[in-house]
C-alpha cells in the first residue's frame, strides 16, 4: 500500500475544487452538485459546506444513484440500489456539477449522464472528482480534479472519509493479479 | 436468489433487502424518471392459468418500468392435463428464450414443480398457486405496514396485526402469516372456526373467532376476501351473518386505534367481508396498496434478472 494523499492534502484538494468551481460558474447560485453515491456523495456533502463557507449561503446538493443506468449490471450479482434525492430547484437549466471519488473507465459517468437524462435537461454538466486514476475507456474527462494519480490496471484506489471509515485519506493497494 | 416461489424459502434479511429495493425503485418512478433501462433485453412471460386483474397487470406495469419485454400468455381453457400442460407450457416459454416466467395457477405447487423441472431455465415468480402462497402480495403488504407504521425502523418488530376472513382458501394469509411474524409482528387471526385450515395451532400465530375482542388492539387488519369460487360447500350460515360477526364495518372502524390502517388484497367483496364506506375511510390503504404493488415487484424482477443470471460470465 502506499499513501498517495494524507488527509490535510485531501482537505486542500477539496477546498481547491470548491473554489475552481465557484470560479467557473460565477457563484454559487446557478450550481447544483450531485454526488455519487456512496462517496460520492460524502465528497459533495463536503464541496457544498466548503462552497457554503466561502459563499457565506447554502448551495443546492442532492445525490444521484446510477445503479439501474449502470451497463455492467449483468456481470455482477444484483447491487444494492442507493438513494437519489434531487434538490430543491431541480435540474432543469442549472450546472450540475456531478460529484465521485475516482474516475476511471469513465462508465459511471456515462451512467450518470444517462440517469440525469431522465430527470431534466441542465443547462451545463459538469465533473468533479477527488481522485483522476487514468485509464479511461470512453470519451469522458474531469472539470476538476483533486489529484491526478498515476496507476496501473490492476491496482485499487481506496478512497476514505472520516464519516464512513474514521479516517479522511487515499492510498494505492496491489490489487489481485489479473 | 434465482426464483421466488414461498416467503418460507427467504430469510428475513432478504426479505428487508426487496423492501428496500422497492423502497428505492419508487422513489425513482415517482418522479419524472417514469422508465428505466435496467431489464432492457429481458423477456418476461406473464403465465397465468388463473384469473387475475391487478397481479398481472402489476407485474407487466413492473416488468415494462424496467424496459423488459413481456408476453402475456394466458393458458386458460386448456383440456390437456395439468402436469403435461405445464411441461409443454414450459419447453414453449423456453423455446422462446424467456428468461422470467410469472406464474399464476390453481394448483397448490404448480411455481415449484415449474422451478424444479429441468424444463426451463429462466427464474420463476409465483404469482399465486392455489391455496399455497402469493408471495409478492405478503410482500407489498409488509412494504405498505413499513412505510405506515414502522416509524423508520426496517422491520415490523411490535406491531400487531389481525387478518380476518377466509384463511383457510387464503395464500396471501399464508404467504402473510410467515413474512409478517419473520419481521417481527405479531398475527391474530379472525375467523370463523370453518374457514381456519387443519393444522392452525402450528402457525406462529394467535387465533381469535371475536373480531370485536380483538379489534381494539391491534395496528393494521388485513381483510381477506370471501373465496367464493374455492367454496363446494357451506363454511358459514349465510352472507349476513357472516357480515355481522366477521365484516369491517363503521362501527368497528370506529373502534379501532387512532393509527391504525384497514388492508385488503383485492378483489373486494363489498358488503361482504367490508363495507363501501370501510373501504373508502381514510384508514383505507387498498389503493396504495395496489401503487405499492408495481414498486415492490419491480424490485422483485430487479433483484431476480438485473445481475448475473447463469450462463452469464462472472468477469469484472
Amino acid at each position: 500500500m502506499s499513501l498517495a494523499l494524507p488527509a490535510p492534502d485531501m482537505a486542500r484538494a477539496i477546498t481547491r475544487i470548491s473554489h475552481e468551481i465557484l470560479e467557473r460558474n460565477s457563484g454559487s447560485e446557478s450550481i447544483t452538485l450531485l454526488g455519487i453515491p456512496t462517496r460520492g456523495a460524502h465528497l459533495a456533502a463536503r464541496i457544498a459546506s466548503n462552497i457554503e463557507a466561502i459563499e457565506g449561503r447554502a448551495v443546492q446538493h442532492g445525490t444521484l444513484d446510477i445503479t439501474l443506468h449502470r451497463d455492467d449490471l449483468r456481470l455482477r450479482p444484483p447491487r444494492a440500489l442507493m438513494p437519489t434525492v434531487i434538490p430543491s430547484l431541480g435540474v432543469e437549466g442549472r450546472n450540475v456539477v456531478l460529484v465521485d471519488d475516482v474516475l476511471f473507465s469513465g462508465r459511471t459517468i456515462r451512467a450518470a449522464l444517462d440517469a440525469l437524462g431522465e430527470i431534466g435537461r441542465p443547462q451545463t454538466v459538469q465533473l468533479a472528482v477527488l481522485v483522476d486514476r487514468g485509464h479511461r475507456e470512453l470519451p469522458i474527462r474531469a472539470d476538476y480534479v483533486g489529484k491526478n494519480l498515476p496507476t496501473s490496471q490492476n491496482q485499487v484506489v481506496r478512497v476514505q472519509f472520516t464519516e464512513l471509515d474514521g479516517i479522511d485519506l487515499v492510498s494505492i493497494e496491489d490489487g489481485p493479479a489479473q | 436468489m434465482k426464483h421466488l416461489l414461498s416467503i418460507a424459502d427467504i430469510s428475513k434479511s432478504q426479505a428487508i433487502n426487496i423492501l428496500n429495493t422497492a423502497e428505492e425503485l419508487a422513489r425513482a418512478s415517482d418522479g419524472p424518471m417514469k422508465k428505466l433501462p435496467t431489464l432492457r433485453g429481458r423477456t418476461i412471460v406473464n403465465l397465468f392459468a388463473e384469473d387475475s386483474t391487478r397481479t398481472r397487470i402489476s407485474f407487466e406495469a413492473a416488468a415494462k418500468r424496467l424496459s423488459a419485454d413481456v408476453i402475456n400468455f394466458s393458458a386458460k381453457g386448456s383440456s390437456v392435463s395439468k402436469g403435461e400442460s405445464l411441461k409443454d407450457t414450459a419447453q414453449t416459454l423456453q423455446a422462446m428464450g424467456a428468461d422470467a416466467v410469472i406464474i399464476r395457477h390453481s394448483a397448490s405447487g404448480a411455481a415449484v414443480r415449474l422451478a424444479e423441472s429441468q424444463w426451463m431455465s429462466g427464474a420463476v415468480i409465483n404469482a399465486g398457486d392455489g391455496t399455497h402462497e402469493h408471495p409478492s402480495q405478503a410482500l407489498l403488504d409488509a412494504f405498505t405496514l413499513r412505510r405506515h407504521l414502522s416509524h423508520g425502523a426496517e422491520d415490523l418488530a411490535g406491531l400487531h396485526i389481525a387478518i380476518v376472513g377466509d384463511v383457510l382458501h387464503s395464500r396471501v394469509a399464508r404467504s402473510n402469516v410467515l413474512l409478517l411474524t419473520k419481521l417481527g409482528a405479531k398475527v391474530t387471526l379472525v375467523s370463523p372456526p370453518t374457514l381456519l385450515p387443519v393444522g392452525i395451532e402450528s402457525w406462529p400465530v394467535t387465533v381469535s373467532y371475536d373480531f370485536d375482542a380483538v379489534i381494539e388492539n391491534v395496528d393494521a387488519v388485513m381483510m381477506l376476501r370471501i373465496q367464493l369460487e374455492r367454496m363446494s360447500e357451506m363454511f358459514f350460515p349465510n352472507a349476513r351473518e357472516y357480515s355481522r360477526y366477521f365484516g369491517l364495518n363503521s362501527d368497528r372502524l370506529r373502534r379501532m386505534k387512532p393509527t391504525a390502517i384497514v388492508m385488503h388484497p383485492g378483489p373486494m367483496n363489498r358488503g361482504l367481508e367490508i363495507t363501501a364506506d370501510s373501504a373508502d375511510s381514510a384508514r383505507s390503504v387498498i389503493v396504495e396498496q395496489v401503487t405499492n404493488g408495481v414498486s415492490v415487484r419491480m424490485a422483485i424482477l430487479y433483484l431476480l434478472l438485473a445481475g448475473a443470471t447463469e450462463g452469464e460470465g462472472v468477469t469484472a
